[in-house]
């Protein structure tokens, strides 16, 4: 027999049935849910009179709407508490656990799974949201899914779901100084596009892959649905393991080893091959930022504003010619020279300890530029404490920068935390779409410690520019 | 969801590429926790400007959006969808989809006609010049047609799919006939379960 990719290992190990004729029905074995996209999922439930088979694989948190203001202030819009209300009432009915707002295991649905330990080598995992590839990280198979698919979840605990093609994205080498995992995917995606991952689920590999933290590699295998991927996937390893021994989720003493031994399996072969591969140098990466309205529209921090006319094909000149009037930018300009006027650290792309833990690095060396409004809106209010404890909260305030409560906030945008028309974010997040943050906002999408070096000078700049006293 | 056999009628031509679902449906949309109404909501923010082409007289009552590359990227919001059928919209046809949209089209009979990208704009062409153009999906036949000048071509649609759609079958439906192999998957060989790692409080018991 050939060998197998690790994508192929898992999904083999979920096959339940794989009739004549139909898609192949996928067991599932984690459900991540949250607010915004189960309502309509649990109404259909009760319209059949089903139930959910297994709330014991199913676990809810409220993030997407979720103000960050203090605890004690209620949640102003009513649209948005009444959906808030909604989910704390289908998981009672439904008996399922629930981190609502305020629990101490609340946050990103995305920075929970992985910090409770849920979120293990070899699962299965879906949510109905499409960075749901973050888990991926831990080597399992974990994609987004629409509301229908929610139901389907709840419902039977399996999925339709052919098999995807495969790619390899190898980056090799190392990185150089003050180069980090969110660099490296915006490369990625810029490499790809957003349709160069359509129909693929990628393994990320290689050298500086291996290298990277758990927190590093969700922050790449996060943004694979920006390249259009269904799924990212790192092979588990001993950074892997390490990161989860002692979580909730997972069991403890010999249990826990024996559990390691079935994971150290989870490999691709190596002479298995993948549909597609593609190759990156890291030595050769920089500090990247979005310029345009897509998360491939990629230039390094300190470069200038690309020209419509550098893109061959019409269709991405027309769409880089909407994107630059859209951003309010001209090409040639100098990132560097463009002023912000938002900087928001959080997101399930880069709202982790680590990531914190580099913002605050940057943001002791200054004062927040008087032109600009900071937030750090830590992932979960396991990451908050933790960042407390550390003192990190207090860094961030005595250099100017608001310290919220966890939630997604201004990634989307869906609670206060927006945008006004016009204005300019540098974000962490993961989406630069018009309107993304709030209508007519302006987001450039950069990593934590260009974010904090940008609050600090109020323009687009990398920390290794605040030395140039830039 | 209903029977989708034919979709026949005038069709849109939105002329972007990328059209991302946060285009489709922006956020402030989503806090809603019911399926309807999102009409009101699809491509809110280019409705505001007058020219924009579905507030053109011409193109009222339009049942087929004909998109640029990669429509539907972004997010997995299912809202995306239910917006585009609530205006009423029957059909897309574009050179490429986001696959998570492309996937919920089909929970919802959306049917998605993907052509390549120089067929996509002839259609855009056509019903530019001539607004009233009807154009035919056929969904049993997979082909897509303009009777007024006797265009036609093939679009692939995978034939489980095409079954669901010519029947309006629900998945959930469709699965529970397997549910004897699910049971025994799940006796045989799945292992996790989140019995015992929380107390009824949410509380992690390991932390306890
Ligand atoms: S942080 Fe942003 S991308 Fe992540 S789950 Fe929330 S809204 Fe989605």
């Amino acid at each position: 027999m050939a060998g197998r990719t690790l994508y192929d290992k898992i999904y083999d190990a979920h096959l339940v049935a794989a009739p004549e004729g139909e898609s192949a029905l996928l067991y599932i074995d984690l459900h991540l849910v949250h607010e915004v996209t189960s309502p309509q999922a649990f109404d259909g439930l009760r319209l059949n009179h089903r139930t959910v088979r297994r709330p014991d694989r199913t676990l809810a948190t409220a993030d997407h709407n979720v103000p960050t203001d203090p605890l004690d202030v209620p949640v102003a819009d009513p649209i948005s508490r009444r959906q808030l209300e909604a989910l704390d009432e289908n998981c009672a009915e439904f008996g399922i656990t629930l981190f609502p707002r305020g629990h101490e295991n609340q946050g990103i649905v995305h920075v929970i799974g992985p910090e409770l330990g849920v979120s293990q080598p070899g699962m299965t995992i879906v949510c109905g949201d499409s960075h749901t590839s973050t888990h991926g990280a831990f080597g399992a198979l974990a994609f987004g899914i629409g509301t229908s698919e929610v139901e389907h979840v709840l419902a039977t605990q399996t999925l339709p779901q052919s098999r995807a093609k495969t790619m390899a994205v190898t980056v090799e080498g190392s990185l150089p100084e003050g180069v980090g995992a969110k660099d490296v995917v915006l490369a990625i995606v810029g490499r790809l596009g957003t349709g160069g991952g359509a129909g693929y689920v990628i393994e990320y590999r290689g050298p500086v892959i291996e290298s990277l933290s758990m927190e590093g590699r969700m922050t790449v295998c996060n943004m694979s649905i920006e390249a259009g991927a269904r799924a990212g996937l790192v092979a588990p390893d001993e950074t892997t393991f390490a990161y989860l021994r002692g979580r909730p989720g997972v069991p403890s003493g010999e249990e826990f080893d024996r559990l390691v031994d079935t994971w150290r399996e989870l490999r691709t072969d190596p002479d298995a091959t993948f549909d597609r591969e593609v190759v990156i140098e890291g030595s050769a990466l920089v500090p990247y930022m979005t310029w345009g309205t897509n998360p491939a529209h990629v230039v390094p921090v300190t470069g200038v504003v690309p020209s419509p006319d550098q893109f061959e094909d019409p269709t991405e000149r027309a769409n880089a010619e909407r994107a630059l009037d859209y951003m309010g930018l001209s090409a040639g300009v100098p990132l560097s020279d463009v002023p912000v006027d938002v900087v928001f650290i959080g997101s399930c792309t880069n709202s982790r300890i680590e990531d914190l833990r580099s913002a605050a690095r940057v943001a002791a060396r200054g004062r927040v530029a008087e032109n600009v409004r900071a937030l750090v809106v830590p992932g979960s209010h396991r990451v908050k404490k933790q960042a407390e404890a550390e003192g990190l909260d207090v860094i961030f305030k005595d250099a100017g920068f608001e310290w919220r409560e966890p939630g997604c906030s201004m990634c989307l945008g869906m609670n206060p935390d927006q945008l006004t028309p016009g204005q300019r974010s540098a974000s962490t997040s993961n989406r630069n779409f018009e309107g993304r943050q709030g209508r007519g906002g302006r987001t450039h999408l950069v990593s934590p410690e260009v974010a904090a070096a940008t609050a600090l000078v109020g323009r687009f700049a990398t920390p290794s520019s605040l030395e140039e006293g830039r | 969801m209903n029977p989708v056999h034919i979709v026949e009628g005038r069709a849109v031509p939105l002329g972007r590429s990328d059209v991302d679902t946060d285009q489709i449906i922006p956020s402030e949309w989503l806090k809603r926790v019911e399926r309807t109404g999102f009409g009101r909501g699809l491509f809110s923010e280019w409705r505001d400007d007058p020219d924009f082409v579905l507030n053109q007289p011409d193109y009222q009552g339009a049942v087929i959006l004909l998109a640029g590359p990669r429509f539907g990227t972004g997010s997995s919001r299912e809202h995306a969808v239910w917006a585009l059928m609530d205006y009423g919209f029957s059909a897309v046809i574009a050179p490429t989809f986001g696959d998570i949209f492309r996937n919920n089209s089909s929970k919802q009979g959306l049917v998605i006609v993907q052509l390549p990208p120089d067929d996509v704009n002839y259609l855009d062409n056509l019903v530019r010049e001539t607004p009233s153009t009807v154009i035919v999906v056929d969904v049993e036949r997979r082909v897509v047609e303009v009777p007024a000048t006797g265009w036609s071509r093939d679009f692939p649609l995978d034939s489980t799919l095409r079954e669901r759609l010519l029947n309006g079958w629900d998945d959930i439906g469709l699965t529970l006939r397997h549910v004897e192999d699910i049971a025994s998957y799940e006796t045989s060989r799945a292992r996790f379960t989140l019995d015992g790692v929380f107390d009824p409080r949410g509380r992690a018991r390991s932390e306890a």
